[in-house]
C-alpha cells in the first residue's frame, strides 16, 4: 500500500483540475452524469424494500455498511453517503481515488476512499451491506473470479446489485458503435465488446458464492426523452439483484 | 443596510437553497421544498419589508392548477374567502363605436370536476399568506436586503447581500421580477420584444353585481378585461397603444372616468374607480436560458408574456412546481440538487411550455391588437369556430386551467 506523506502541490492541482473534469455535468463524462439517477434510482428503491426503511426521511440508508467498488471519482459514492450510508469507496486507480477525495472534501462529505483493490478488501475480510458493483464488470479480466470476490463481502441478510452490458448484437451496434463512434459520448475504445457479460454468465459466477440473483432489470435510454430508464430489455445496458439469505438460526 | 429585519437568526450563513425574491413565485418556492424536505436549511432574500409586500392591491386570475398548488402548501384556507371565482367567461370583438358589441366565445366556468377554472385573488392576501406560512415551516426570512452580488463555482455558489452578509448555497433560485438583476448577473441574455402597449390596471365598484362573469373585449387598440372581485367590485386590464396610454394616465378623474365608461359599457350600473389607474408597459421576454449549474431562474425572471391569457402569474406557480418537484427528487436520490445535470431538467420540462404560451398570447395580441376589417373577418370567423366546436373549448378551458398529463404533482394537487 502507498501512503502519501508528503502532499506535492502541484499533485493536488493536477488532481484538482482532473476532479472538476470528473464532475462536469456537460464535460467529458456527462454520458455518466445522464445514466447515474436510474442507477440512484433502483439501488434507493431495492435498499429500502430490502431493509424495510422508510422512503420518508432524508437518510434512509442510515446506519448501513455499503461498498461502492471501481468508484471511479465518486459519482455514486456521494449520492450513497448523502442519503445517510457508511460508504467506502475503492478504485485501483489512485488517481480516481484523489479525485474523489478532493471533490468529497469540497461537497463536504465523509466518505472513506481506498487506492485498492475488491481482493485486497476481501483478504482483509471486509463485509458490507450493499455491495455496489457498478459498470466494473465488464472492464475486469476474470469475471467469474472478480464476482465471487464481490460476493464473499456481502453480510448475511446483505445485497449486491451488479450492473453491466450484455453481449449482445444490439450492444455492439449501440454500445460500441453508437456510443463511441457515432454518438462520441464515451472515448473510442472505452469498451471492449467481447469483454461484455450475458447475464447468465453472472449467475452462473455467483453459483457457489450463496448470493442467489432474485431480480434483473434493464436499462434504456430513449433519445427523444434524453432520458434512461429501467425496462423490460436486458439486451444493452442491465443490472442484476443478489442478496444472500440470513443464515439460519441454529 | 440599518433597517435590515431577520426573521430567525441568521449566525449559521449556510443555505441549501437561497432564493432571491420573496414575492408569491419565490415564498411559495421556499414553503414547497421545505414541505417536502423540512431538515433542509432554506432561505429567502426579498428588498422590501413584509408590510410592504402585502400592500400590493393588484388582483390576479389564479387558474386551478395554482390553486391546486396552493390548496397542496397549505394556504389556500386562508385565501379562499378573498377569492372571486370565475363562473363563466364572455369574449367580444368590437370597436369602439359599435352600440352593441357581438358575443363570440363565451365559456362555461366550471371544469370537469365542477371546480371553476379561476378565481380572482388579491395579490396581497397571497404574498401576506405565503408569507406566514414561510415562517411557520422555518423558512429563514431575510427582508429589506438584496443579493447585489454572486460567484457561481462548481461546487456551490457564495452569495453577498448588500448589506454585507455573506451566505454560501447549493443553489440559487431568482425569482426577481422582469427586470431580474440576478439573471444579468449570472450573464443570461434575454429575447423581446415590446409592444409599443401599456397595459392600465385599476379596481372600480359598480351599481349591479357581476354575477362571476369576467368579460375581455378585443378592442382595436387592444383587450379590455373586467374580471370579477368580492363584493360589486371589478379588477380592470386595459391595454391601450403606448402615447394612447400615456394620455389616459394623465387625465383628470372626471375624463379618465368618461373614457373607462365608454369601454365598460353601462351593463353594471353606475362606476367609481377605487383605485389610482397604473400603466404597466407590456411586451414578451423571454431568458435565453432558465438555468446554470447552480443557479435557476423562474417567474417572471424568466419569461415575460402579454397578460392577455392572464397567464403570467400561473407560468410562475408552473415553474415554482417543476422546479420543486425536480430538487426535491434529485434530493431524495442523493443527488447535489445544485447541478446543472439536475437543473436541466427543470428547464426542460418548462422550456416547451413557455415557450408555447408565450407564441400563443403574442399571436392573440397580434391578432386582435388590429383594426383591419379582414382581420376582424378572420378573428371573428376562428372564435365562431371555438365556440361551436367543444372539444376545442374545453382543450382551451383546460390548458387555461394549467392542467395536463405531464403537469408537475402540486398543480395536480399532490404532495412531492
Amino acid at each position: 500500500m502507498t501512503e502519501s506523506t508528503s502532499v506535492d502541490e502541484t499533485e493536488v492541482a493536477r488532481f484538482s483540475a482532473m476532479a472538476s473534469e470528473w464532475w462536469d455535468p456537460s464535460g467529458k463524462f456527462r454520458p455518466l452524469h445522464k445514466f447515474n439517477p436510474v442507477r440512484l434510482h433502483y439501488i434507493r428503491e431495492k435498499a429500502c424494500r430490502h431493509f424495510g426503511l422508510s422512503t420518508s426521511v432524508s437518510r434512509p440508508f442510515e446506519g448501513l455498511q455499503l461498498l461502492d467498488i471501481g468508484c471511479g471519482g465518486g459519482l455514486l459514492s456521494e449520492p450513497m453517503a448523502r442519503l445517510g450510508a457508511h460508504v467506502t469507496g475503492a478504485d485501483a486507480s489512485n488517481t480516481n481515488i484523489e479525485i474523489a477525495k478532493i471533490h468529497a472534501g469540497q461537497s463536504d462529505i465523509k466518505i472513506d476512499y481506498r487506492a485498492t483493490t475488491a481482493e485486497a478488501l476481501s483478504k482483509n475480510g471486509e463485509t458490507f451491506d450493499i455491495v455496489l458493483n457498478m459498470e466494473v464488470v465488464e472492464h475486469v479480466a476474470d469475471v467469474d473470479f472478480f464476482m465471487q470476490t464481490c460476493a464473499n463481502m456481502v453480510r448475511p441478510g446483505g445485497f449486491m446489485i451488479t450492473a453491466t452490458l450484455n453481449r449482445t448484437l444490439k450492444s455492439f451496434a449501440l454500445g460500441i458503435v453508437g456510443a463511441e463512434y457515432i454518438l462520441r459520448w464515451l472515448p473510442v475504445g472505452t469498451h471492449k465488446w467481447d469483454r461484455f457479460v450475458k447475464p447468465g454468465e453472472l449467475e452462473l459466477a455467483l453459483k457457489d458464492t450463496g448470493l442467489e440473483t432474485t431480480e434483473q432489470t434493464g436499462v434504456t435510454f430513449n433519445p427523444i426523452a434524453n432520458i434512461w430508464s429501467q425496462s423490460k430489455d436486458m439486451d444493452v445496458n442491465y443490472m442484476i439483484f443478489s442478496e444472500r439469505k440470513k443464515a439460519r438460526p441454529v | 443596510m440599518k433597517n435590515q429585519t431577520v426573521a430567525h437568526s441568521v449566525d449559521k450563513q449556510y443555505f441549501d437553497l437561497v432564493v432571491a425574491g420573496g414575492n408569491y413565485v419565490g415564498l411559495s418556492l421556499a414553503v414547497a421544498i421545505k414541505q417536502a424536505l423540512p431538515e433542509i436549511g432554506v432561505c429567502v432574500v426579498e428588498p422590501r419589508h413584509q408590510k410592504e409586500l402585502v400592500k400590493d392591491s393588484r388582483s390576479s386570475a389564479v387558474a386551478a392548477a395554482a390553486r391546486n398548488l396552493l390548496n397542496v402548501l397549505g394556504v389556500w384556507a386562508d385565501i379562499e374567502p378573498h377569492a372571486q371565482p370565475i363562473n363563466d367567461m364572455v369574449i367580444t370583438d368590437s370597436k369602439l363605436s359599435d352600440v352593441v358589441r357581438p358575443t363570440f366565445l363565451t365559456f362555461d366556468g366550471k371544469l370537469d370536476d365542477g371546480q371553476p377554472f379561476a378565481h380572482m385573488v388579491p395579490n396581497g392576501v397571497m404574498v401576506a399568506s405565503l408569507y406566514q406560512k414561510a415562517l411557520q415551516s422555518n423558512v429563514t426570512l431575510i427582508t429589506g436586503d438584496l443579493v447585489s452580488n454572486f460567484d457561481l463555482t462548481a461546487s456551490g455558489v457564495q452569495i453577498e447581500l448588500k448589506s454585507g452578509l455573506q451566505i454560501r448555497t447549493k443553489l440559487l433560485a431568482a425569482a426577481d421580477g422582469v427586470r431580474s438583476s440576478l439573471r444579468e448577473l449570472a450573464g443570461i441574455s434575454v429575447v423581446q420584444v415590446p409592444y409599443d402597449q401599456i397595459g392600465i390596471v385599476t379596481t372600480v365598484a359598480h351599481e349591479r353585481p357581476h354575477e362571476g362573469r369576467a368579460i375581455e373585449h378585443f378592442l382595436p387598440s387592444g383587450p379590455f378585461a373586467i374580471l370579477p372581485l368580492k363584493g360589486n367590485q371589478s379588477s380592470l386590464v386595459w391595454s391601450e397603444k403606448t402615447y394612447e396610454a400615456e394620455r389616459l394616465l394623465k387625465m383628470d378623474d372626471f375624463t379618465f372616468q368618461i373614457e373607462l365608461e365608454r369601454r365598460f359599457g353601462r351593463r353594471l350600473g353606475d362606476l367609481e374607480i377605487l383605485a389610482r389607474p397604473r400603466g404597466f408597459p407590456l411586451g414578451l421576454s423571454l431568458a435565453r436560458s432558465f438555468v446554470k449549474n447552480r443557479f435557476a431562474l423562474l417567474g417572471d425572471a424568466a419569461h415575460g408574456i402579454h397578460p392577455i391569457a392572464g397567464q403570467g402569474l400561473n407560468l410562475g406557480f408552473k415553474d415554482v412546481a417543476a422546479l420543486a418537484e425536480t430538487v426535491v427528487n434529485a434530493a431524495r436520490l442523493g443527488q447535489d440538487f445544485g447541478t446543472l445535470d439536475v437543473l436541466e431538467n427543470y428547464q426542460q420540462w418548462r422550456r416547451f411550455d413557455t415557450v408555447q404560451m408565450g407564441i400563443t398570447s403574442d399571436v392573440l395580441n397580434r391578432v386582435f391588437s388590429n383594426n383591419s376589417e379582414p382581420m376582424r373577418f378572420i378573428r371573428d370567423f376562428g372564435l365562431g369556430l371555438v365556440d361551436r366546436i367543444p372539444a376545442l373549448k374545453t382543450y382551451f378551458i383546460n390548458e387555461a386551467a394549467g392542467g395536463g398529463d405531464h403537469a408537475p404533482r402540486l398543480l395536480q394537487g399532490e404532495l412531492i
